[in-house]
């Protein structure tokens, strides 16, 4: 069937390429304003990436570009090889605050909508793809709420079912805006634990954030974002004094401390809302 | 009471105008749905009156022939819809604003082009309010045939359309044809405005399209049930105003509307553990 095949291109990935490579990408605000400059970096496969920096620095436009929803103004952005947009092996966790949870849809059917483009059009869901819907939220712990309507469902738990759906759309690189905002500590001990479980899986895991704590702790690593890469590596080399006051500048306060620690205090906003102002 | 329940459908035309309301009322329901999730209350209320001046140029050309009627309220309902679309799209003009626009600059060009006939206002007051005893067989085979095919897309392009509407990113990120399906569900909106139209006229539409959908939203928390239930509200909706509007001698377009918003209110109120009834009396403590 021709539309079929026309929603369903090869994904022509190079394996030996980096998972995602940007090369000078520069993208701009719907105003005009640039939200990201001259930006270049590449992921390996299976690594654990935070993305931080403070609000408006780019974090969601670059998560947006490399899910092909954001064209660059110039350089270009390519996943495993080849140009981005195209890939249907790239999972997303959306922020919370942009996902409607009063949508009639049960837990199940949020995760199967990962395997639409699988299934196709005019097709409809098969036996394997209820298997794979069931294993997905069995590897997240969720498979026993399969039935409940998503708004029903705590914040850690609404994370895991779009893991979950990741999952199920046999996704190789998974991008989480904002996952662990609000959420308790066991909560986001339960996303890391099952952030664990896909790196085993080979699965790569770019996480943007706010928490500089958890990034540090808990990923390979660091990506300090405004606008420019500020600092990209391991969390000692990336978070210094210098790094953290040009990447914050008044919105913190960096106190140098004894012992080679820093005392932080992030004094900005909550909520990233940046990307209200792209038209899409 | 059988009587009084059957004593209506010895007129053919009763029998043609419940056919046409039940028909009406469970397509309008279903697509609501959509409308509902999808926030597009006001563009289905503009698209109603948008059909007006393609309703006007039929009847000017083709007097009152109903094939004709159809035809030049589908073609000003779906180059509405897809003018809305286009101008939204280029983002200078907020799509509020830009249906506002569109829809008022089409209902004035209808009620201009009705009233350059003389029996201005009776013709004016059916496109308005609808004239569902006035169906004739034809038209109920338009309505079923175009009802079926807006109920059979619903159904084929099922999950693509709940992909959209519930994650345009996932949807993007998918390479699923998503400008495509906003379009078609434009364009299946129109349609089902155009078999509406003799029901409830373009007055009311937006009440056929929204209250039951919104009725069942406060029933269920699943899509497909959500559907059926709003179909299903439509279709009573329709019977039962028809049927009150023949007993009490109103006109049949706003009793099938109000008794829609009656299911709403009870819905509103009784609604299993969510309705305000409910909620107000566990407040007090009168219910666990």
């Amino acid at each position: 069937m021709a539309l079929r095949s026309f929603i369903r291109k090869p994904e022509n990935h190079r394996p030996d390429a980096p998972v995602v490579e940007f090369r000078g990408v520069t993208i701009h605000y719907g105003d005009g304003k640039p939200a990201l400059e001259d930006v270049s970096f590449a992921l390996t496969r299976g690594e654990r990436v935070a993305i931080v920096g403070p609000n408006g620095a780019g974090k969601s436009t670059l998560l947006k570009a490399i899910a092909g929803i954001l064209t660059p103004a110039a350089g270009s952005v390519d996943v495993y090889g080849a140009v981005s947009g195209g890939h249907i092996c790239i999972g997303y966790v959306p922020q919370r605050s942009h996902v409607d949870w009063s949508f009639p849809v049960t837990v199940a059917d949020v995760v199967l909508m990962g395997r639409v483009a699988r299934i196709g059009l005019l097709h409809q869901a098969g036996r394997d793809d209820h298997r794979l819907v069931a294993e997905s939220l069995d590897q997240v712990g969720m498979r026993a709420l399969a039935g409940r309507q998503i708004g029903e469902l705590s914040g850690g738990q609404q994370q895991r079912v779009f893991i979950a759906r990741a999952l199920a759309q046999e996704a190789e690189l998974l991008l989480m805006d904002e996952p662990l905002t609000g959420l308790d500590t066991p909560s986001q001990e339960a996303i890391f634990n099952i952030l664990d479980l896909l790196r085993a899986r080979g699965l790569t895991v770019l996480v943007s954030t706010h928490d500089l704590q958890l990034a540090a702790d808990r990923f390979d690593r660091l990506m300090l974002l405004r606008r420019q890469i500020i600092g990209f590596g391991r969390a000692a080399a990336v978070l210094t004094p210098a790094n953290l006051r040009q990447a914050y500048g008044s919105h913190m306060t960096v106190i140098p401390a004894t012992e080679g620690e820093l005392a932080l205090s992030d004094t900005c906003c909550a909520g990233d809302d940046e990307e209200e102002h792209h038209h899409d | 009471m059988i009587e009084w329940l059957l004593a209506p459908l010895q007129y053919g035309f009763m029998v043609r105008g419940l056919l046409a309301a039940v028909t009406v009322g469970a397509v309008c329901g279903v697509l609501g749905t959509y409308v509902v999730l999808r926030g597009m209350a006001f563009f289905g209320d503009a698209l109603a009156h948008a059909v007006l001046p393609g309703v006007a140029v039929a009847y000017l050309v083709a007097g009152g022939a109903q094939g004709a009627l159809f035809v030049g309220a589908l073609v000003a309902g779906i180059g509405t819809a897809l003018g809305i679309g286009a101008i939204s799209k280029s983002g200078q003009i907020r799509e509020d604003t830009a249906i506002g626009i569109l829809f008022a600059a089409m209902f004035a060009l209808g009620v201009a082009l009705i009233s350059t006939v003389r029996n201005f206002s009776v013709d004016l007051t059916h496109f308005m309010f609808g004239n569902v005893l006035g169906v004739s067989t034809a038209d109920l085979w338009l309505t079923a045939i175009f009802g079926a095919l807006v109920v059979a897309l619903v159904i084929a392009f099922y999950k693509e359309f709940l992909v959209i509407s519930f994650d345009p990113v996932l949807a993007s990120i998918l390479r699923l044809p998503a400008q495509f399906f906003r379009y078609l569900l434009l364009v299946m909106l129109a349609v089902t405005i155009v078999i509406a139209l003799q029901t409830v006229g373009v007055g009311l539409m937006v009440a056929m399209l929204i209250t039951p959908a919104a009725t069942a939203s406060l029933l269920t928390r699943r899509l497909p049930v959500m559907m059926v239930a709003a179909a299903t509200i439509g279709a009573l909706s329709g019977v039962i105003g028809l049927y009150l509007s023949y007993t009490v001698s109103v006109a049949s377009g706003a009793a099938i509307v109000l008794v829609c918003t009656a299911f709403f209110l009870l819905a509103l109120f009784f609604a299993p553990t969510r309705g305000a009834a409910w909620r107000f009396a566990r407040a007090r403590g009168w219910l666990r």
